[in-house]
């Protein structure tokens, strides 16, 4: 086995958060310093040092070739890991050796001025990144052909659209050939079409290149289709470091709330004891797992709403509001029950469910907002290439497209 | 960088193995600085062309600022406080003054403030720092080879001629760029943590102008020379002005002599000070 490309051994990062102030000013620090050293004749201490460790005791190792995921909530570490392999800033201890020329993306671009041309732009970036000249003009027509912006390329690129500008850093950054290759979430960027292109690019630098990449994102379905592994970090620490699938489902198990076994509602009372998307059955759903609590008898009619991360309702179930023979008849007591909804024709990416429960043709009754996303992240089945994203921004459901033959 | 050729699939065999840890940023230090000299250059090359860019004028505000300064300084110094020429034309004085000034200003501001400048570069991408206060010299140089072009048939058309002591202008040039990136480095490392350091720039620049002697002569001010010598730049305005009008007005040597020292200590210092700060700067900028 060669050696790893990337090896990290007991990486730990602290930030020391002063409490009292935030010394920015040379004022402040004169002021600060003062009443600490009056603190400390008088009391015999300063003010309070709150250590934050951002990242804390991290092993791993990759293997070159590998394509790894880290996932991880907000604030979990992942940006100050990808910090700290890029060099942009040092580890308090620990130690990681890197075997190869790193390259890393944690935007795109880095270093763009909006008073250069796309042309100039190109150049400046790609230098930033750490190319040379002579391999800048020898890729320059590949990433000008990649970005789509030949007619624009002595425009400066303030007067591109968003969509040019992003395409432009991409393609700079897509060029680089480093050993060692760091992507932190620079999919969440562009149209559909030109997410599929990067993603592309992304693979084809992991597969068939053979170059290390390593990927952050919260994109679980993005993860899933490049990483064969994933590394996922929690408050600092590895929780999990493990095949792709397993790390994804350690994730999405964490993520769920662990109390949301409140009642909501009066008459009749709703609990939601998991949602969750499974792919255990014959198709892959969201699982629905609810309790229902009444205190009179009566007809009930449950409806489901899928709305998309941005809050637009894209999909509805109903049992009893639009059939009303499928209405539930609810006798008095706590009544568990299980519902799956079939999301074999939704995008992979996360939805937000929302829960309403009436008594037929009487009475609004409940309106429930489930607090936590849940992710879909459905495998490609038989026969087909690929699965939607919701992320592509070309809508959540897939709908079937049949030939009209005369 | 000294990576195999990248249009070759990448061999892992033995790559060169780079290793982080706690107070190692320093180990290849000023290998990397070398590898890290193009992006230099290209920093260097956005600052200027990017310097004047949407302006009407264009390169010619490199020129309009000084011939402004230098009538009025001509008429506070020559007219108003009738301070002694020496046979010199007064507005060449002031002019001969001006440009290394003008140099010494632009680069210490423009080192002064670079850190701050890139710093969405700084938190986002790994080279080493002093890259960027160097390059942002590049535009000082540039207005000033402007200004020196045009500033040379102004003197010839009042009559005085360069000679040999116009090769030693290089010299004073270098001088000047190594007090203004020693005080630069200072200043811009400190505005990383203290911003208090951007609003002292000017206030320094402002004083400076009157203690160095832009306006006037210092060899017919002989009590006044030890303590103008204090002032780094006054030796070299007197040499820049000594080069640029043949030898006409003299060096204080000993003046001379504490402005090297003085602005050697200035950049090891502003190194030193530099270096030492330079890990944290990504966290705090």
């Amino acid at each position: 086995m060669p050696l790893p490309a990337i090896e990290v051994s007991g990486l730990s990062k602290r930030y020391v958060i002063e409490h009292e102030s935030r010394h920015d000013s040379l004022r402040d620090t004169l002021h600060h310093s003062a009443r600490k050293l009056w603190r400390r004749l008088r009391w015999g201490t300063g003010f309070e040092r709150e250590e934050f460790w951002a990242l804390r005791d991290v092993s791993f190792s990759i293997q070159p070739g590998e394509v790894v995921g880290i996932i991880g909530r907000n604030g979990a570490g992942k940006s100050t890991l990808l910090k700290i392999l890029s060099r942009i800033t040092e580890p308090t201890s620990g130690q990681i050796t890197l075997r190869g020329r790193v390259a890393s993306l944690l935007e795109v671009g880095t270093g763009f001025h909006p008073d250069l041309s796309g042309r100039e732009n190109i150049y400046l970036n790609g230098a930033i990144l750490g190319m040379q000249r002579a391999e800048i003009s020898r890729k320059f027509d590949e990433i000008v052909a990649f970005a789509e912006v030949e007619r624009f390329l002595d425009t400066p690129v303030k007067r591109y659209s968003s969509g040019m500008y992003v395409r432009l850093a991409f393609a700079v950054a897509a060029h680089l050939e480093p050993e060692i290759l760091i992507v932190d979430e620079v999919l969440a960027v562009g149209d559909a079409q030109f997410q599929k292109k990067c993603l592309g690019k992304i693979e084809d630098v992991a597969r068939n290149q053979g170059r290390t990449v390593l990927f952050v994102s919260h994109n679980m379905a993005a993860v899933q289709s490049l990483c064969q592994r994933a590394i996922f970090l929690r408050g600092g620490t590895l929780f999990c470091d493990a095949p792709v699938a397993v790390a994804l489902q350690a994730y999405l198990a964490d993520a769920q709330p662990d109390a949301n076994d409140q009642f909501h509602g009066e008459t009749y009372a709703l609990r939601v004891d998991h949602i969750g998307f499974t792919q255990a059955g014959a198709f892959p759903a969201i699982a629905l797992d609810l309790t229902l609590r009444a205190k009179l008898p009566g007809r009930l009619a449950l409806e489901v709403i899928v709305k998309s991360s941005m809050g637009t309702p894209v999909a509805f179930a109903d049992a009893g509001s639009l059939r009303f023979d499928q209405a539930l008849v609810i006798t008095p007591g706590d009544t568990r029950s299980r519902w799956l909804l079939d999301a074999s024709q939704l995008a992979n990416g996360s939805y937000f469910i929302r829960l309403q429960l009436f008594e037929v043709g009487v009475e609004h009754h409940l309106i429930l907002d489930h607090p936590a996303a849940i992710e879909v992240t459905r495998a490609t089945p038989d026969g087909v290439d690929r699965v939607l994203q919701a992320d592509w921004n070309v809508g959540a459901v897939t709908l079937p497209l049949y030939p009209v033959k005369n | 960088m000294d990576f195999p050729a990248p249009a070759n699939p990448p061999t892992l065999a033995d790559p060169p193995a780079l290793v982080l840890a706690a107070g190692r940023a320093s180990a290849h230090y000023w290998r990397d600085l070398w590898r890290y000299r193009e992006l230099a250059g290209f920093l260097a090359w956005r600052d200027i062309k990017v310097r004047y860019k949407q302006a009407v004028l264009g390169i010619a505000w490199a020129v309009v600022q000084p011939a402004v300064q230098t009538i009025l300084l001509t008429f506070v110094f020559g007219k108003l406080a009738k301070m002694p020429d020496g046979g010199v034309p007064y507005p060449l004085l002031v002019l001969c003054g001006l440009l290394p000034w003008q140099l010494f200003t632009g680069a210490f501001n423009g080192a002064g403030g670079s850190l701050v400048g890139n710093s969405h570069l700084i938190s986002k991408v790994y080279f080493p720092r002093l890259i960027v206060p160097v390059s942002a010299l590049a535009v000082a140089l540039l207005d000033f080879a402007v200004m020196l072009v045009l500033a040379l048939p102004v003197i010839a058309f009042f009559g005085l001629w360069p000679g040999w002591q116009l090769l030693l202008l290089p010299a004073f040039i270098l001088l000047t760029l190594v007090i203004a990136l020693g005080a630069g480095l200072w200043i811009t490392a400190l505005t990383v943590k203290f911003r208090d350091f951007r609003f002292i720039t000017p206030f320094i620049l402002q004083v400076g102008m009157f203690v160095t002697p832009v306006g006037y002569r210092t060899d017919f001010l002989p009590n006044w020379r030890d303590l103008l010598a204090l002032n780094p730049l006054s030796a070299v305005v007197d040499g820049m002005r000594w080069c640029l009008l043949g030898g006409r007005t003299e060096i204080y040597l000993p003046g001379l002599a504490a402005s090297i020292i003085t602005a050697v200590l200035l950049l090891v210092s502003g190194v030193w000070y530099f270096r030492r700060t330079e890990r944290s700067f990504a966290d705090i900028i």
